[in-house]
């Protein structure tokens, strides 16, 4: 594992060249990016939809996730997931 | 990313996802469309996987009928658009394709050769809505470049890679490798370092129609290319996080086959520029197609019933060793079209794979392609360039 690239105030946004968006043939949300195409599964989808929608930091992020779901304890999915995200190439941090 | 981009067209490699969130479900859908614009193309690459007798086709779809395709693949869950030819920047209404093709929601790639283009062109597509293109090369250097080309081609090519980048689009470069240019590996890549580039593909020429025709003298030989690929591999280490550099090895030096589109009328959807819905953008040539029209027929039963799409689908048609191999499920018996053009029978297993008996075909082929490499100038066979005046002397004398 590299060193993490999200604190609580870095700005996630989607990398050049991604785009977001719901597929209802998949049913699902998807990335889609030069020639190829990722399905998300449910959580994914929630929060890259955030970081499509508009830029925020992380803490703000969660703390959208956390209004939508009840004050689940997602902190650690969600950096979690930053982290794998970013390692995919499918985000950076501003 | 794992075939060869421009002249060379796009597999669907990486449709389907990269990661452990993705799921995989067995409903098969044209995730890929690939609209061949135009055969109309300004450059000559000797290496082009065009029909040969490209120049006999001439009435190509008009906007409308184009945009029906795309509505029509769009329905049915195509999310890949790829925007290729010939050189589809010919085509005089490629802004309102585009236009059209992302409000359906697709994603939109340009697969271009770059000449043509402006960089008010390029502003113009970002406007309309274009995620990407890719703008190919021939060489590293320009004598070459514009040598395989057949044209002037590459000071072009340098100004619009940089107009690319400016109007906010991912650098993707594709260089088509063979014999002749291969052991440019180390200059290529400080090409794409210099014009910073995102993305490389060194995509590894495919022998299909004017490529087959010239195999000989561009298949590369077994040293240069484990020269070429430590050179990709150290630049690849090197450039991580900067440049990502995909490097695939010709098939021919593989023990077992691609999996060609990822399995026959699985996920890839050609449609020619006079409108034949093909299940990969070489299947014209294969015998016993019906080879359906869009014109004639929806795209959907074309997808669904159609016999060109359905022949090789699932795994009832191999024969052996495909039929009862482990592996078939991982590469579906590799190419058809490598199969037929080599075997003369399509069902039968890629020869490119070390089981099928058909083996030493290929072995052949580098054997003669070697010979060919070690002729002197004045002996060696001449390249023959993609061009209509070719396309029609050869389609005749066959």
């Amino acid at each position: 594992m590299s060193d993490p690239v999200f604190n609580a105030s870095s700005i996630p946004i989607l990398a050049l060249g991604y785009r977001f968006q719901w597929e209802p043939m998949q049913d699902c949300n998807v990335l889609l990016y030069p020639e190829g195409m990722v399905k998300l599964n449910p959580a994914a989808g929630e929060i890259l939809k955030r970081i499509d929608a508009h830029k925020q930091t992380v803490a703000e992020l969660i703390a959208e996730l956390k209004a939508a779901f009840n004050g689940a304890e997602l902190d650690n999915d969600v950096y979690n997931f930053l982290e794998e995200a970013h390692d995919n190439g499918w985000i950076r941090a501003e | 990313m794992t075939t060869a981009g421009s002249e060379q067209n796009k597999a669907p490699g990486s449709t389907g996802g990269a990661s452990g969130m993705s799921t995989n479900n067995n409903i098969r859908q044209p995730l890929w469309l690939l609209a061949e614009l135009t055969y109309a193309c300004p450059l000559q690459c000797p290496y082009c996987s065009n029909p040969m007798d490209y120049a006999n086709f001439k009435k190509e779809l008009t906007t409308e009928e184009w945009l029906d395709v795309f509505r029509q693949a769009r329905a049915m869950g195509a999310t890949q658009l790829g925007l290729s030819g010939g050189e589809p920047l010919t085509r005089p209404d490629l802004v309102e394709l585009i236009t059209e093709a992302r409000k359906m929601g697709f994603y939109t790639n340009l697969i271009t050769s770059g000449v043509g283009m402006d960089a008010a062109k390029v502003a113009e597509f970002k406007e309309a809505g274009l995620d990407h293109i890719q703008v190919s090369f021939q060489a590293s250097s320009e004598d070459l470049n514009d040598l395989i080309a057949g044209t002037q081609a590459f000071k072009h090519k340098i100004e619009m890679a940089k107009a690319v980048k400016a109007n906010g689009y991912p650098m993707v470069l594709c260089f088509v490798t063979h014999r002749q240019n291969i052991d440019q590996m180390e200059d290529i890549l400080e090409l794409a370092i210099s014009l910073e580039a995102d993305y490389v593909e060194l995509a590894t020429t495919q022998y299909y129609g004017w490529a087959m025709h010239n195999r000989d003298q561009l298949l590369p030989m077994k040293e240069q290319l484990v020269k070429a690929e430590a050179i990709a591999h150290r630049y690849q280490e090197e450039q991580q996080g900067k440049m990502k550099i995909y490097y695939v090895v010709p098939d021919y030096y593989e023990e077992r086959p691609k999996a060609c589109m990822n399995g026959w009328g699985n996920v890839f959807l050609t449609i020619t520029p006079d409108g034949v819905a093909l299940p990969c953008h070489a299947a014209r040539e294969l015998p016993g197609m019906d080879l359906p029209n869009i014109r004639d027929v929806s795209v959907k039963e074309i997808w669904q019933d159609s016999n060109d799409f359905n022949r090789f689908r699932g795994y009832e048609w191999m024969k052996e060793p495909c039929r009862s191999c482990d592996e078939k499920e991982k590469d579906f018996g590799g190419c058809r079209c490598q199969a037929f053009m080599l075997t003369g029978d399509p069902a039968s297993a890629d020869p490119v794979c070390s089981k099928s008996f058909d083996h030493h075909l290929i072995e052949d082929a580098l054997k003669r392609g070697r010979l060919e490499a070690e002729k002197t100038v004045l002996e060696a066979k001449p390249l023959v360039f993609r061009n209509p005046k070719n396309s029609k002397k050869l389609s005749a004398s066959e």
